[in-house]
């Protein structure tokens, strides 16, 4: 990642973002679980999951898997892309032995009424050929060489189309 | 159909469980969550970076949970703290006594900055009929929780849709 990321400009509608794999281990999901401050033993402890949930293993928690999409959607767009909205669907649970896939694609840009940047995207994360979470972001970057979304407050942040 | 019982529609709506953070926003945690997801974002990890463009560190958006979840034990607790303690009425209330989470939907506003404590509402936005999924027989449920820091701000408003559950056979 570098300090620059990218512009608004220079984002196309349809373009797509680099594919990132993940292995999972049991490591993966308690670190997980435990640097989300979420000590519910079905995110640790495989005896529970299997027993109380009736999961096969334990999994990734909610909090873990939002930190996941966060790292890829800046990856991409570097220190200046600055989340607006994150909305995410899970379908199945990730489990240690998955690899975890994510792929995304720009849907749509748009600069808002307070000239502020926004890219929307659609992310999916598979595991194998299954779906596991769908999700779609809003995320605003630079729309200008002097603009800097963090900058924004107030009537010149509007993260959700509507506001 | 099972009727959805008078006290749980009487939350839908209203504004329960104000709470402020058991702790402030500190970076060891900030490290620790970019570590267990590998985000080399610099402006976790790079002061100068920080201060160029957010005026200082903030924590990642996307923990904006992490900073409102209880302790896992304190002194004098004689009970587990749990968060969305909302979703934990609902399952005694309804009698659903298994339950994950379907969807996670979170608005960013103002960001979260090291030295913040933060202040949650939770608010039950609506509750479904009986369904069934190939985990058991339940409903499902819609929680938002408003996050605000010690001026007033919105940081976050952070919605939540849980099923609660019977698993088939019990």
């Amino acid at each position: 990642m570098t300090a620059a990321g990218i512009s608004f400009e220079e984002v196309e509608v349809g373009e797509e973002l680099p594919e990132l794999a993940i292995d999972i281990t049991p490591s993966t999901v308690v670190l997980g679980a435990l640097a989300t401050r979420d000590w519910r033993p079905m995110h640790h402890d495989k005896d529970f999951a299997q027993e109380r949930n009736g999961t096969r293993h334990i999994f990734i928690n909610t909090p873990h898997n939002a930190a996941y999409f966060e790292r890829y959607i800046t990856d991409w767009t570097g220190p200046r892309g600055r989340l607006g909205k994150i909305q995410f669907r899970m379908s199945d649970s990730v489990f240690p032995g998955d690899t975890m896939v994510f792929h995304g694609k720009v849907e749509g840009k748009e600069v808002d009424e307070a000239g502020c940047g926004w890219v929307d995207l659609s992310i999916q994360l598979d595991v194998g050929d299954t779906v596991t979470t769908s999700c779609r972001a809003r995320v605003a970057l630079p729309s200008a060489t002097d603009d800097n979304p963090w900058k924004r407050k107030g009537e010149a942040w509007r993260p959700s189309p509507s506001s | 159909m099972s009727e959805i019982p008078a006290e749980v529609q009487g939350w839908i709506g209203q504004k329960k469980y104000e709470e402020w953070g058991e702790f402030d926003v500190e970076r060891g945690y900030i490290f620790t969550s970019c570590s267990s997801v590998q985000n080399g974002n610099p402006l976790f990890w790079d002061d100068k970076a920080a201060e160029e463009l957010t005026g200082g560190p903030i924590a990642p958006p996307s923990m904006i949970s992490v900073w409102f979840r209880p302790h896992y034990w304190s002194p004098g607790r004689t009970e587990e703290a749990v968060p969305l303690q909302l979703h934990f009425d609902l399952k005694a209330t309804l009698g659903l006594p298994e339950a994950v989470m379907t969807d996670n939907t979170i608005t960013f506003h103002e960001p979260v900055r090291v030295g913040d404590r933060l202040k949650t509402t939770q608010i039950l936005r609506s509750v479904s009929d009986l369904k069934t999924t190939k985990l058991g027989t339940g409903r499902f449920w819609v929680l938002e929780v408003e996050i605000e820091n010690r001026n007033g701000d919105l940081c976050a408003i952070e919605s939540y849709t849980g099923y609660g559950y019977k698993r088939s056979g019990s």
